[in-house]
């Protein structure tokens, strides 16, 4: 079967690739380019550790094909920090002790950034539900829950 | 030494504090490499072909059509594993990696291939044909136990179980003292009752994943996400017939474990693989693997009899513990036998553990393994008989608490211990007297844990600059790295920023037992300091030297060595910078060492207090509020702390309300993936607040004792108790999902 070529945006920088129909959007992030964090915790869409934004709508990219991508504008956490300037989601997190293995937090970062993008003043409740999609199995949601909060106050300020 | 008695009034400086982990700028920005991350060049794929069947004979095994695919490079089965000779716990483990003469349960490996491409794998993996003879299967504990059961072996019981038992049973355990009939007698009531809980996965977010490298001079290399770098390598190395120091391990970052990644599933299949190819391995289990070969926890089935009188004191407590373990001998039963009324000052008190195999995947530690069970029982039985006499259950297990000289039910007496403030906290807290609605109850219960030592030994390097390495050998699950260079800072009254904690590969440090048993920040910690305390008494004589003194006149504080006694005042003190940075003409490099097997640990107890409300349409129990009051000995870093209490909770919380194993009538297990498998996600939950408690530990130079498994003993049997205290009915059957609950309610 011959393999789809692919012209994309990732993180701000033009991508192309070869990929096969059948391969996911995730697979081409870390096999193919090397963007290894996104993590696949499933590849059924149940645990958003893959969570990127595809023009600005947040996915869960092993349920997106690499050949969608094209012409797009695809989001991942190696583009969240600005060069040595943290996000201030990725700098509360750290702070609020908001990771204990750290595997679930690239994909959790993602969707809160998407969040905060929609909603700069979410409830607790409206966090909660917003990333009830991301699993995380260490930290029982309480410090990342905290982080996303504070995280979206201090940018409130900001802005 | 005789700082290590003045734990309770030292004052700290670093430990306690809240810094910023090591790894946590790696973590965020996704640059972190777990299993699944790396590469090597010209690496093949390695996918793992399972039974579908539950117990099938394994008659005939073809490979010839996927090796006949181009782009295959090896194929293995049984057949390429050395026979492994009378060490039954390497042979199961071979068995259960790549099954032998039978599968034993749905997802047992029985072959394994590498191709250039997963999709030339996928496809190959379709041509290899097995030739399966079905037989007969069970996967329920009590239904393994009868005679006339199918049997998975025989011949595996061991000389404590009776004659004429199914060969399923494979071990007896007993503990206690006192006489339980006496203590029976002596009760105003008598409670009879049995618990059943099903398994549970321990659920980590990253699967297992590893990358192989395998020479023909028989030097190998292992990359994988593993609690313990030097378990694989001498587990891998009894299985494949290689030498120790041969087979290098290095642990990846490690996306979740709680005692699931304590054993090896893959990486003896890809270690052969690349022996067999000549060419690096890479695999990666789906999720569906994960769930269906990977260690879930035992299911258990406990008949319990409690006597109590009516102002509230136990007089006998019994415990028959039935736990499947899967396919092979292990089940958690022994842990939990011992665990079950360890918080209690009892007279009379007996527990008899039964080990049982059944047609499952080998089950895997899982978070204080064995103990969340027996607690759900023991705890649910002393609230329903607390509350038939109307007494308040935190005065009842007060009233029967372990402290310092109990005589606990597995046979220790115990030093100081943190029980009894755990529930004094409790009972003076918020929490237990907020008001609460219609269809709300609120419900306690205490959760106990041994914790471990175990063999431990770190390095420390002083760089010339004065910064300083510590090198240890446990995986960082939660934050340790940080737990680490604090403890070291503390040591040697420098700051945090100064210190950088490693993880080394098997190759470059001593052997280090798996991060288990809670026992890194204890046992690692103890070695960091004394390690530390061994490059202070190096530099102290440097600065001897430089000074002219004797060694023995100079003493280490604030970070800089002082001449003391006769001498205090004769020449300014030298920081451990400025003595770093002459280490050339003193005498070389400055390291520190520190090499032990921990024992000491301290064990550890926890109250749990939690409002549910209890939809009596539905059936369904909403959490309303959760607070884990805990004993940490001294919590080195708070914040990982509480994440240990929390973490613990919500996996407790799932335990009791959602998770199980299902299994069709086929033996296959029915809901394989995070969809149908549904641990708990941030809507579900509130807040969860958390108590430290600090009793330090005599056996510690700072108290610290471990804290991240006995989160997970109490939750089962608090949210339990809340059920029914808010429904009226008694929920004995985990999990507590919306349909038994209902039922429960419609049948009261």
């Amino acid at each position: 079967m011959s393999r789809i070529h692919v012209t994309t945006t990732i993180n701000g920088d033009p991508v192309e690739y070869l990929c096969d129909p059948e391969e996911t959007l995730l697979d081409v992030l870390r096999d193919r380019l090397g963007l290894t964090g996104s993590k696949e915790g499933c590849g059924t869409g149940d645990c958003g550790a893959c969570s990127v934004t595809m023009n600005g709508r947040l996915v869960c990219s092993c349920l997106v094909l690499g050949a969608e991508a094209e012409g797009a504008q695809i989001a991942t956490i190696e583009g969240m920090a600005k060069g040595e300037t943290l996000h201030p989601l990725q700098r509360k997190f750290i702070e609020h002790a908001a990771l204990q293995c750290g595997i679930c937090t690239p994909g959790i970062l993602v969707a809160a950034k998407s969040l905060l993008e929609r909603n700069p003043d979410p409830t607790e409740e409206e966090a909660r539900y917003w990333l009830a999609g991301n699993l995380c199995r260490c930290t029982g949601y309480d410090k990342i829950i905290r982080a996303v909060m504070d995280a979206a106050a201090e940018m409130r300020e900001a802005s | 030494m005789a700082l290590d008695t003045k734990s309770e009034t030292r004052q700290f400086t670093v430990v306690g504090t809240r810094p910023l982990r090591p790894d946590g700028i790696d973590k965020v920005t996704g640059r972190a490499r777990f299993g699944a991350d790396m590469t090597a060049p010209g690496m093949l794929i390695g996918l793992v072909l399972r039974s579908p069947h539950a117990h099938a004979k394994i008659k005939r095994i073809d490979t010839s059509a996927a090796e006949a695919i181009p782009g295959v490079h090896a194929v293995v089965t049984r057949a390429d594993f050395p026979v492994i000779g009378d060490n039954d716990f390497i042979a199961d483990i071979l068995d259960n990696c790549m099954a032998g003469e039978k599968a034993l349960y749905d997802g047992h490996a029985v072959a394994a291939i590498a191709a250039s491409s997963g999709a030339i794998a996928r496809k190959a993996l379709k041509l290899i044909k097995v030739d399966y003879e079905v037989l007969p299967h069970v996967t329920d504990v009590d239904a393994a136990m009868k005679p006339g059961a199918p049997v998975l072996h025989e011949g595996r019981a061991n000389e404590t179980v009776p004659e004429g038992m199914s060969s399923n049973v494979v071990a007896r355990y007993e503990f206690g003292h006192g006489d339980i009939g006496a203590g029976l007698a002596g009760a105003d009531r008598v409670l009879e009752r049995t618990y059943r809980t099903e398994a549970t996965h321990q659920g980590y977010i990253e699967p297992h994943a590893c990358l192989a490298q395998m020479g023909p001079d028989g030097q190998a290399d292992l990359w994988c996400c593993t609690q313990g770098q030097y378990m694989v390598r001498d587990t891998c190395a009894a299985i494949l017939g290689l030498k120790q120091g041969q087979l290098r391990v290095t642990a990846s970052e490690i996306g979740g474990g709680f005692g699931g990644k304590t054993t090896v599933f893959l990486e003896p299949v890809a270690l052969a693989l690349a022996r067999k190819s000549g060419r690096p391995v890479k695999m990666v289990m789906t999720r569906s693997e994960v769930l269906r070969a990977t260690g879930p926890t035992a299911s258990s089935s406990i008949d319990i009899k409690l006597g109590m009188t009516k102002d509230g004191r136990i007089t006998a407590g019994f415990a028959e513990l039935r736990y499947q373990g899967g396919a092979y001998p292990g089940s958690p039963v022994e842990f939990g036998a011992m665990s079950a009324f360890a918080p209690y000052d009892l007279d009379h008190v007996k527990t008899v553990g039964w080990d049982v195999v059944t047609n499952r995947p080998k089950q895997a530690a899982y978070r204080a393994p064995g103990a969340p069970m027996a607690a759900f029982a023991v705890e649910s039985a002393i609230d329903e008989l607390a509350k038939g006499f109307g007494l308040d259950p935190l005065e009842v297990r007060l009233k029967n608490a372990a402290r310092e000289g109990t005589r606990a039910s597995y046979g220790v007496t115990y030093p100081a211990i943190g029980l009894e403030a755990t529930l004094r906290r409790a009972k003076d807290h918020p929490h237990w007297t907020a008001p609460l609605g219609s269809n709300q109850g609120r419900g306690v219960a205490c959760g106990f844990w041994f914790n471990f030592g175990g063999n431990t030994c770190v390095s420390m390097n002083i760089a010339p600059d004065g910064t300083v390495n510590v090198i240890e050998g446990n995986p960082d699950i939660g934050g340790s790295r940080a737990s680490m260079s604090m403890m070291a800072a503390e040591e040697l009254g420098i700051s945090y920023d100064q210190v950088r904690t490693v993880i080394a590969d098997t190759a470059s440090l001593g052997l280090n037992d798996v991060t288990d048993g809670s026992r890194v920040t204890f046992a690692v910690g103890l070695a960091t300091i004394e390690a530390a305390r061994d490059a202070k008494r190096e530099m102290c004589k440097r600065a001897a030297m430089v000074w002219g003194i004797e060694e023995d006149a100079v003493e280490w504080k604030d970070g800089a060595a002082h001449p003391a006694g006769p001498n205090a005042g004769s020449h300014p003190p030298m920081t451990l910078a400025e003595i770093a940075a002459i280490a050339s003409n003193t005498g070389g490099p400055i390291a520190g060492h520190y090499e032990v097997n921990a024992e000491g640990a301290g064990v550890s107890f926890a109250t749990h207090m939690v409002d549910t409300e209890v939809d009596p349409e539905t059936g369904a129990v909403k959490i309303l509020r959760y607070t884990v009051f805990q004993d940490a000995g001294k919590a080195v870093h708070p914040a990982y702390v509480e994440g240990q209490f929390q973490g613990g909770a919500v996996q407790g919380i799932g335990w009791a309300l959602n998770e199980e194993y299902i299994y069709g009538a086929d033996g296959t297990l029915q809901n394989a993936g995070f969809l149908d498998y549904r641990i708990p996600v941030a809507s579900d939950l509130p807040m969860i607040d958390t108590v430290i408690l600090e009793i330090p530990n005599p056996g510690h130079p700072y108290g610290v004792r471990g804290v991240g498994e006995t989160s997970i003993v109490p939750p089962l049997a608090t949210i339990a108790n809340a059920v029914s205290a808010a429904s009226g009915v008694r929920m004995a059957d985990l999990p507590m999902s919306p349909p038994k609950v209902l039922a429960a309610i419609k049948g009261a």
